[in-house]
């Protein structure tokens, strides 16, 4: 369960480029829910996706990861409970390393000084076989001749490997064609259920925030406006939506990308 | 002639492994990491001169550890200053080769010259260890192939643990490594470390072959290392961690005998930093031009099909 009390994160505070870019945030996330987090360019999305994995400390509040304060642990040791994927497929894989070095990387297989054994890769065969895109075969090629969508389902796998108590998924299927895009998400809904995780979601595809997971969220400037789920949220449509966000921000929601259906 | 040239050819060879020493920790470094450790002039000297003074003081065996692990001190410092306290990596490793110029002539107590020629080294005890069998002309080939069969077993080894291959992932996209929960600090220290303690290695042997060091010894080795590391690459090209370890070994060795064949041609002994200036301008435009070869031909190709229509 990820428990975020109270919040707030100023950029540049006291000068004329401040921004605050998390405003008195209150989340509370129930193990196995899967959230979808919608909102226009600059509400904050991102920067709530950074606070929770540690890319810089909040100015205040709290963050509870499955009982563990985790306010003040560093990036690299809050990645053992949080997986991240990002909009760039090149971010989360090694390109000049072989597909089976990143996965050992990612697995945390063997001490320190162990290598990859038969076993390992046996492993790592049966993992890649269950995104049915043929990379099994191609263990010791280098990651950086696979195709973005390609890049991105091996990030997926990378980052449930050992399945993490947080998934993170910040427009991981944006930059990839519709078909890969489609496919790449359909994915991460079976690895998700597969492994019960609970995951959030941004995504500028006001359908798919709709039908994916089973709850949604509205940010606009630092805040969550808007909270759906349940009944409440079956019945919503897209124009719904748009208009939920004019009635709570007060303005109407004037993002081209968002609009795409 | 044919004895000079097999004696140039000799020492060319000697020369190249004992420097390809220092070309593989660069290619730990540089080629791994991604850092380019500019700290490698003094921690060469550093090497050299532990090295001399461990053995002017009657423990030539105890030279190589002493030398090794002063290397990894220098290694430390320079990866401290850039993963803890927020120095660009470049300058972390200019400012650590200027204090240890102070620290190497301290550690030569003052002097900036020692002399060994009458002093037991590691070349002396393999000198007198083989003197009775064929290698007895070599024996300081068979020392120095000996050192660079063992750290190029190392890294062939080592990059392939698990520790090793974050090393790589850090220079290849640190990101990843912190999302593998792995800290890139700590990787960056650590193959600084081993990479420095194998340039000091480097220094150490060079200064016991030529029974002598002196505080300039390691002035231009990260020029004339990343040389080789680059004649070796394009040699090698890609492949496997062991071949292109191998691949950078040769690249040592043939850039000592491009220096050697320069130096037969009557060139002053002062024009060596500016060879090996030139041969790094060279190896690393080479491949820059060899890709906008392509782009050449076709402009050429347009302007000519241009002129006949």
């Amino acid at each position: 369960m990820l428990e975020i009390i109270g919040v707030s994160k100023t950029f540049n505070p006291n000068t004329v480029f401040e921004k605050k870019a998390l405003v008195d945030i209150n989340l509370k996330v129930e193990n196995g829910e899967f959230i979808s987090i919608i909102g226009a360019n600059g509400a904050g999305k991102s920067t709530l996706f950074n606070a929770i994995s540690g890319s810089f400390l909040t100015d205040k509040g709290k963050i509870v990861l499955d009982g563990e304060d985790i306010t003040f642990l560093p990036d690299h040791k809050r990645a053992r409970m949080i997986g991240r994927l990002f909009q760039d497929p090149m971010r989360g894989t090694a390109p000049g390393m072989s597909i089976e070095e990143n996965l050992f990387l990612a697995s945390g297989r063997g001490g320190w000084l162990g290598g990859i054994n038969k076993k390992d890769r046996e492993l790592f065969k049966e993992k890649l076989s269950s995104l049915s895109m043929g990379l099994e075969d191609r263990l010791s090629q280098p990651v950086g001749l696979l195709s973005g969508g390609q890049r991105q389902a091996l990030t997926l796998l990378m980052a449930t490997f050992n399945p993490p108590s947080l998934l993170l998924l910040d427009e991981h299927t944006a930059a990839l064609d519709p078909a890969t895009a489609e496919r790449v998400l359909s994915l991460t809904d079976r690895i998700v259920k597969e492994n019960n995780l609970t995951c959030l979601m941004i995504t500028h595809n006001m359908q798919s925030a709709l039908v994916q997971g089973d709850r949604t969220l509205m940010m606009d400037k630092g805040r969550i406006i808007y909270d759906v789920k349940g009944d409440e949220r079956k019945g919503l449509t897209v124009s719904d939506l748009l208009e939920k966000f004019k009635e709570n921000s007060g303005k109407a929601l004037d993002n081209d990308r968002m609009l795409m259906i | 002639m044919l004895e000079t040239i097999i004696g140039l050819g000799t020492t060319a060879l000697e020369l190249g492994l004992i420097s390809s020493l220092t070309v593989l920790a660069l290619f730990l470094s540089y080629s791994m990491l991604n850092v380019c450790d500019l700290s490698t002039d003094g921690c060469f000297t550093l090497g050299a001169v532990v090295g001399a003074v461990t053995a002017l003081s009657g423990h030539p065996l105890l030279s190589i550890p002493a030398a090794m692990g002063a290397g990894v001190l220098s290694g430390l410092i320079t990866s401290l200053l850039q993963t803890k306290m927020g120095i660009d990596s470049l300058l972390a490793g200019i400012i650590v080769n200027t204090g240890l110029y102070s620290i190497n002539i301290a550690i030569m107590g003052g002097s900036s010259l020692l002399n060994m020629n009458k002093t037991t080294t590691i070349f002396t005890m393999m000198k007198s260890l083989v003197s009775s069998t064929f290698l007895a002309q070599s024996y300081k080939l068979v020392t120095a192939l000996i050192f660079v069969a063992l750290v190029v077993l190392f890294l062939s080894f080592f990059l392939k643990t698990r520790l090793g291959l974050s090393l790589r992932a850090t220079g290849d996209n640190p990101d990843m490594v912190k999302s593998s929960s792995i800290n890139p600090a700590f990787t960056t220290i650590i193959g600084l470390c081993i990479s420095s303690s194998f340039t000091a290695l480097s220094g150490c042997l060079l200064a016991q072959s030529q029974k002598s060091v002196n505080v300039t010894i390691g002035s231009g080795m990260v020029t004339i290392a990343l040389a080789s590391l680059l004649i070796g690459r394009a040699f090698m090209g890609k492949g496997g961690i062991t071949k292109r370890a191998i691949g950078v070994v040769i690249g040592a060795i043939i850039f000592r005998l491009v220096y050697t064949i320069a130096l037969r041609f009557n060139l002053p002994a002062y024009m060596l930093k500016l060879i090996s200036s030139v041969i790094v301008i060279i190896a690393i435009s080479f491949p820059y031009f060899k890709g906008k070869k392509d782009d050449y031909m076709r402009i050429h190709r347009a302007k000519k099909e241009a002129g006949n229509a």
